[in-house]
């Protein structure tokens, strides 16, 4: 007995139905009202590490931005703990103002342990 | 600071292969660069999933139901990794998703051939997975740092799905005679549409030039693909099978297989919408979304009306 399969799902088509033939219905135009908030996601690999940023998402609330944020970033085993933060509560800072923030501040090299020279007689310090 | 001066910490960064970050200044056209690459690549994760999505009700086991239900839950997550990455550049999800329904933004055109036979799953996994990750490899390096960091989780998880392809021919290879003609005839059918998924020849590539000095792509199209037909020409040996291509032979002198030409009015006829299932692909997708609407309404009204109740308790 042979069995034919004609079951077609998601645009996959049978043999005598051509790309050409239907026509695409119009799409109702966004106006990114209905979008859901962003979120940002942190994901702590194991326990004793910080969290580090992951990625982010869109999810109406945190429970939900902490149900989808463990199905897309922890299917296999990439965390133990997990943070969203809305995007919109997450204050950065400005780039054009790298050079005041992180200057290496070289004049200051006190602040590392090799400027204090100590007798060899102290170890270990 | 001057546009000049901004202009010059952005190229001179490019050279010191110092990532660009969502911030950070960029000129106009390289950030419209990036917006039509990785949504482009975002759409082809979504969409991709629709030729596969067909099989899962009628994957022959359940270990390979199983297997294909992961496959195609990791190409969901590579499009939000990838659409997440394309928001960082100033552009909405919604918009997003608008540029791909109204056919404004493109997809990968292979998605736009059937699968029509169990094999198909096998040839999709091992060279279309195959040809997708050859190109994510490259894409690790790339210099924005959103899209470089979602590329290397892509290709952690994608390391699987060719294996499970190439898995499922092999069974098939060492079958019956009827599932080894199934076998033949799915690497028959998806290998050149696979050539293509590499784009156009250099020679017919404009944007080609500018990605690669930005650093936004690393090798070219043609590279790329060689590097393609080159693993698959011994792969296939594997199989016991043959590539549908009598051009095709080691070049002892150059170290590469030579391959016969791809024909390029079908590539082209495909992305411009006339491949097999153009429409039928995009339609799936507009309807999912259409019919997924109340769902997000309710979703979000849910939220609210929790937020409120909070608010009063
Ligand atoms: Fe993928
Ligand atoms: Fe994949």
């Amino acid at each position: 007995m042979q069995i034919k399969f004609n079951k077609y799902y998601y645009g996959d088509i049978p043999e005598d139905n051509g790309g050409q033939q239907s026509e695409i219905k119009k799409v109702p135009a966004s106006d990114g009202k209905e979008e859901w908030p962003l979120w940002e996601v942190f994901i702590r690999s194991k326990q004793g590490l910080d969290h580090k940023h992951a990625g982010s998402l869109h999810a109406v609330d945190a429970k939900m931005a902490i149900e989808n944020a463990r199905d897309v970033y922890t299917r296999r085993q990439e965390g133990t703990s997990i943070w969203v933060v809305e995007s919109k509560n997450l204050f950065a800072s400005n780039p054009a103002d790298n050079e005041m923030l992180f200057d290496p501040a070289n004049n200051k090299i006190y602040r590392h342990p090799t400027f204090y020279e100590l007798p060899d007689e102290v170890k270990h310090m | 600071m001057a546009t000049q001066e901004l202009e010059k910490l952005f190229h001179d960064n490019i050279d010191a292969e110092i990532k660009i970050e969502p911030r950070d200044w960029m000129p106009d056209s390289y950030r419209k660069t990036n917006i039509r690459q990785i949504s482009q690549h975002a759409h082809s994760e979504i969409v991709g999933m629709l030729p596969e999505g067909n099989w899962i009700t009628r994957a022959p086991s359940l270990k390979r139901k199983a297997i294909l239900i992961a496959k195609v839950q990791d190409e969901a997550g590579h499009g939000l990794y990838l659409y997440s990455a394309a928001e960082t550049l100033g552009i909405s999800r919604d918009q997003l998703i608008h540029e791909l329904h109204s056919g404004k933004a493109k997809y990968s055109s292979i998605f736009n051939y059937p699968t029509l036979t169990w094999a198909d799953m096998g040839a999709i996994g091992w060279l279309v997975d195959g040809a997708a990750i050859i190109n994510q490899v490259m894409l690790c390096r790339t210099s924005y740092g959103p899209y470089a960091r979602a590329m290397v989780r892509i290709c952690k998880e994608e390391s699987f799905h060719q294996r499970q392809g190439f898995q499922i021919l092999y069974e098939l290879s060492k079958g019956t005679d009827a599932q080894k003609a199934m076998c033949q005839d799915a690497i028959n059918r998806w290998w050149w549409p696979s050539l293509m998924m590499f784009g156009p020849k250099d020679a017919d590539s404009p944007h080609s030039a500018q990605s690669i000095k930005w650093k936004i792509k690393r090798k070219t199209n043609d590279e790329l693909r060689q590097n393609f037909v080159d693993m698959i020409a011994e792969q296939v040996k594997v199989l016991g099978m043959i590539l549908p291509d009598p051009d095709l032979k080691w070049n002892e002198a150059r170290k590469h297989y030579d391959f016969g030409e791809i024909n390029w009015d079908e590539f082209w006829r495909v992305v411009k919408g006339d491949g097999p299932c153009n429409r039928q692909r995009l339609q799936a997708r507009i309807n999912a979304h259409n019919e997924g609407a109340w769902v997000r309404a309710a979703a979000k009204a849910y939220a609210k009306k929790r937020q409120q109740e909070e608010v009063v308790a």
